[in-house]
C-alpha cells in the first residue's frame, strides 16, 4: 500500500507543480513548498490563494490552518508507533495524509512502522521529483485540467478516505463533513471550509460518543 | 514581505504544527477518546478535502469533469483496484470529460 501510494503521488505532484507555476510562483518557490512545507492540502491552499489574487499572508493563513490536521496525525502516530525521540524530527516532517493513512491501516506494530516510512519517504521523493517536472512542464503543458490532473487529486483523496468507511459512524461523519464543505465553500475564504468541517466532525463525534455511553 | 518569505514562513509553521503533535504529553494520548477523536477527525478532514477538490473552484461551487473523476475513483475502489489505478482512473475520467467538451 505504501509503495503504490508513493507512485500514485507522482501524478498528483505533477499537477501541483504545474498549477503552482500557473498561479504565479517561480519554479524555485514551487519546489521549496514541496520540499519544506510538504503537505499537499496546505500547498494547494497556498497556491490557490495566490493564484486567486490573495496576499501572501492570506496564503500563509490558509496553508497553516489546513496543516493543523498534521498535528493531530502526529499525536495519532506517536500513540500508535511510539517512536524513539531521535526519529521524531524526521517523522514530523514526513507526517502527512498518506503516511498516516498507510500506518493506521496496518494491523501490527512492525507493519505500521514500515508503512509509515515507506509511504513518508516514498511520497517525499516522488512528490518533490514530480513537483519539479510539473513546474518545468507547467508552461509547456498548457492547461493542467486538460490532462485531468485535478481529477487525479480528487481520486487520490477519495482513495485515502475509502478504507476508513467500514462502519456506520465514520460514514455519517464523512457525509456530514462533505455537506458542511459544500455549504460553506461560497460563504468563507478558500481553505476555511475544511476547518469548519473539522470542527463539525468533532461535534458529531462527541454526539456519537455520548449516544454510545448512554447505550452502555 | 515577498512570496518567497511567506513560502518559508509557511513551511516553518507547517513543521512546527507537525512537531507539536509529537511533543504533546503521552498521558494525553493514552486516553482512548483522544485516538478515537483523531480517527474521526481524519475521516472528516479527508471527506472535506475530497469534496473541496471535487466541487470547489476558489470560493465558488463548480460541477465539472471532476465529478466524473470522483465517480471513476469510487468505481475503481469498489472493484478493489490498487491506489495507483484509482488515481489514474480519476485523471483519465476528468481528461475524458474535458476531451468531450465538459467544463
Amino acid at each position: 500500500m505504501g509503495l503504490s501510494i508513493a507512485v500514485a503521488v507522482g501524478v498528483y505532484g505533477v499537477s501541483f507543480g504545474a498549477l503552482s507555476v500557473t498561479a504565479g510562483l517561480s519554479v524555485w518557490e514551487t519546489c521549496l513548498l514541496s520540499a519544506l512545507m510538504f503537505t499537499g492540502g496546505s500547498q494547494f491552499a497556498f497556491i490557490g490563494v495566490v493564484g486567486g489574487g490573495g496576499t501572501g499572508a492570506a496564503a500563509w493563513a490558509a496553508a497553516t490552518l489546513l496543516g493543523v490536521r498534521n498535528g493531530i496525525y502526529g499525536m495519532q502516530l506517536k500513540a500508535l508507533i511510539r517512536p524513539p525521540a531521535r526519529l521524531i524530527p524526521v517523522m514530523a516532517q514526513l507526517t502527512i495524509d498518506e503516511s498516516t493513512a498507510t500506518a493506521t491501516a496496518q494491523d501490527s506494530h512492525d507493519e505500521r512502522v514500515r508503512g509509515f516510512w515507506t509511504a513518508g519517504l516514498g511520497v517525499w521523493l516522488t512528490w518533490n521529483a514530480f513537483t519539479l517536472i510539473g513546474a518545468l512542464a507547467g508552461d509547456a503543458l498548457g492547461d493542467p485540467k486538460q490532462w485531468g490532473l485535478d481529477g487525479a487529486a480528487v481520486a487520490a483523496f477519495l482513495g485515502l478516505l475509502w478504507p476508513r468507511l467500514s462502519a456506520k459512524d465514520p460514514v455519517a461523519i464523512a457525509v456530514v463533513a462533505a455537506m458542511v464543505t459544500i455549504i460553506t465553500t461560497p460563504l468563507v475564504p478558500p481553505g476555511i471550509p475544511v476547518l469548519i468541517a473539522a470542527a463539525v466532525t468533532a461535534a458529531v463525534w462527541a454526539l456519537q460518543r455520548r449516544r454510545k455511553v448512554v447505550a452502555e | 514581505m515577498s512570496i518567497l518569505s511567506w513560502v518559508l514562513l509557511g513551511a516553518a509553521t507547517a513543521f512546527a504544527i507537525k512537531l507539536a503533535g509529537y511533543l504533546l504529553p503521552q498521558s494525553l494520548l493514552d486516553r482512548p477518546p483522544v485516538t478515537e477523536l483523531a480517527a474521526a477527525m481524519t475521516v472528516g478532514l479527508l471527506a472535506s478535502l475530497t469534496t473541496m477538490n471535487t466541487v470547489a473552484s476558489g470560493q465558488a461551487l463548480a460541477l465539472d469533469s471532476r465529478l466524473l473523476a470522483l465517480a471513476a475513483g469510487a468505481i475503481a475502489l469498489k472493484l478493489k483496484a490498487p491506489y495507483l489505478v484509482v488515481v489514474l482512473a480519476g485523471a483519465l475520467a476528468a481528461a475524458a470529460g474535458r476531451f468531450f467538451g465538459l467544463p
